[in-house]
């Protein structure tokens, strides 16, 4: 009797949690796998008859369709220059607090973490007055050193550069934390034999720091590429994907096709798209990883 | 590795000092404009200082437009997404402590749900809730984001390493099973609970696609949706605009520095090395 009264017990713990997930996150996998095969638009979400099961076409008609692609294209530019930019830029953040006392480092962790608590739409708008093309501070700022006026979000490509920088600037305060517990976790005595033995600073870091970061560097790689390939608020409250769709990215164009233009089951396929190329960019990145290890 | 003398110090020191004032760049001029005339604020060259310190845009945010009832709707929603993490500490307890039937398969769910990215699940989750017919209301902006499947793991993590003769004492004793959740395990359990109140809280606050989506009035509207509305019909008015990001960041950025403690502490309580 009360073997069994004990047996409801977990469930009433796990119970509402697992049922709002169920509900709200893991039906909608199921549900945009099912949609991504249909023709689903406003149309047939007030009415079900006109839904039809098309296929494989929603896959076909994306890479046919140039917008498509053009994002597919702007989402590796921010991955190729983001990744490689927030990562480096985190590490030697954290190289640097890692040199100070402890009072230093804290009040610079709380400056470099400010802009990762930060909402996005307002820094949309800060970011947006400071690359104003005629106003903006940054541009004033250059005009004082004789650089003439840049159309920061003006040009297709200096854009995503624009974009990519404030994107930094956001999001160094998570990794810049993890590289700090992991630079703090590395016994001293490592360091001292090192001096022992004569080896200069440039040996220490490549044959100590970096190694024993190792783990660490493979999570923040891992998770800021994965972030990277999700890159959508930025484009969306700045550009918009302009100009001429030249900040689009795979997300932002997944959020149009929904919720723009109430096409479900065309934007539920891209969905997967991008879902696949994020699964084989982290299973390469594990390839790499396991190589490293048996070497 | 250590530093060799204090010409290095400065160095490094010189060199975060920068740093940190290029990171603070655009807080600093957000604040400073929010002060100035809008006249001011579009004149080149730029003042630094407002020449006349003036609080009327934020008067205006709470008179003439709405941030009144955009800050209550999203204290609303900040305070239900608390609430959430309730059930996910719950939850994270039920998985880490409890044998039961059907723990692998729900645990995997849990598990799924955490690797898949949010694109994927946008479209048809507002399709549910069109379902519901909870769109446009306040339950439909709370409910897909009030349970988080990477804070059940993380807290699920931390709650297997609670002994269970601990939770067999108390239970020995007497203590019923919601007494021992609230009496015993929440208080252990304050490190990681601690951290996950301030994410959560900052981002209930911060919080912008679902109440985009699903807001149709405004008077349903949370701060960011608001500003962004702000952003778009005064395109102009960078002054009004840099005081209602002010009242955006600044709540968050005091609430950050007093706990910034436990969130540094955070990560090395997860264990990431």
């Amino acid at each position: 009797m009360n073997k069994k009264k004990l047996n409801l017990i977990p469930y009433i713990f796990i119970g509402p949690a697992v049922l709002l997930l169920f509900v709200f996150t893991f039906m909608p996998i199921l549900l945009a796998l099912v949609i991504s095969f249909t023709n689903l638009n406003l149309t047939g979400l007030a009415d079900f008859s006109t839904i039809d099961f098309i296929g494989f076409d929603n896959f076909v008609r994306l890479f046919q369709d140039d917008v498509f692609i053009q994002s597919i294209g702007n989402t590796l530019f921010y991955v190729i220059i983001g990744v490689p930019l927030a990562v480096g830029s985190s590490l030697i953040i954290a190289l640097l607090l890692n040199f100070v006392s402890n009072w230093l480092s804290t009040f610079f962790r709380v400056i470099f973490y400010m802009p990762s608590v930060t909402n996005i739409v307002a820094i949309a708008v800060i970011w947006g007055f400071l690359y104003n093309q005629n106003y903006g501070l940054f541009n004033y700022l250059l005009s004082v050193i004789n650089v003439g006026s840049v159309p920061w979000l003006e040009d297709p490509m200096i854009a995503k550069l624009s974009l990519i920088l404030m994107a930094v600037w956001k999001s160094n305060g998570i990794s810049m934390l993890i590289f700090l517990a992991a630079l703090r976790s590395i016994p001293t005595i490592y360091y001292e034999a090192a001096d022992i033995d004569g080896a200069n600073r440039w040996q220490k870091f490549t044959k100590i720091t970096l190694p024993s970061m190792s783990f660490a560097t493979f999570f923040v790689v891992v998770t800021t590429l994965i972030g990277w390939f999700q890159f959508f608020e930025e484009p969306f409250v700045m550009t918009d994907g302009g100009p001429l769709n030249g900040t689009n990215s795979i997300a932002l164009f997944i959020y149009q096709e929904g919720f723009q233009y109430n096409e479900f089951g065309y934007g539920a396929a891209a969905s997967f798209v991008l879902f696949v190329i994020i699964i084989i960019a982290t299973l390469i990145q594990f390839k790499f990883r396991n190589k490293d290890q048996t070497l | 590795m250590k530093l060799k003398n204090n010409f290095e110090r400065t160095v490094v020191v010189l060199l975060l000092v920068i740093g940190g004032l290029l990171v603070s760049i655009p807080f600093i001029w957000m604040i400073l404009s929010s002060f100035k005339r809008e006249i001011e604020v579009i004149s080149i060259p730029p003042t630094f200082f407002p020449v006349e310190p003036i609080f009327s845009h934020y008067i205006r945010l709470f008179t003439e437009l709405d941030f009144g009832v955009y800050l209550v709707n999203t204290l609303i929603i900040v305070f239900f997404s608390m609430f959430g993490l309730l059930l996910n500490t719950m939850a994270g307890y039920g998985f880490g402590k409890f044998h039961f039937r059907g723990k692998e398969v729900w645990f995997s769910i849990v598990l799924v749900t955490m690797m898949i990215p949010g694109q994927v699940t946008m479209i048809p989750t507002y399709l549910i809730i069109n379902g519901m017919g909870l769109t446009n209301t306040m339950p439909g902006i709370i409910l897909p984001g009030l349970i988080a499947a990477f804070n059940i793991f993380l807290i699920r993590q931390f709650m297997v390493t609670i002994p269970d003769d601990l939770i067999e004492a108390a239970r020995l004793d007497g203590a019923g099973e919601m007494r021992i959740f609230f009496r015993l395990i929440l208080p252990l359990a304050k490190p990681i609970v601690a951290v996950q109140a301030i994410l959560t809280f900052i981002a209930g606050w911060n919080s912008f696609i679902w109440p985009l989506i699903i807001a149709n009035d405004q008077s349903l509207y949370t701060l960011s949706v608001g500003l962004s509305l702000l952003k778009d019909e005064n395109a102009t008015s960078y002054a009004l605009q840099m005081a209602g990001s002010s009242i955006m960041v600044i709540p968050i950025l005091i609430i950050f520095v007093i706990f910034q403690k436990y969130i540094i502490e955070g990560f090395n309580v997860s264990g990431i090395k």
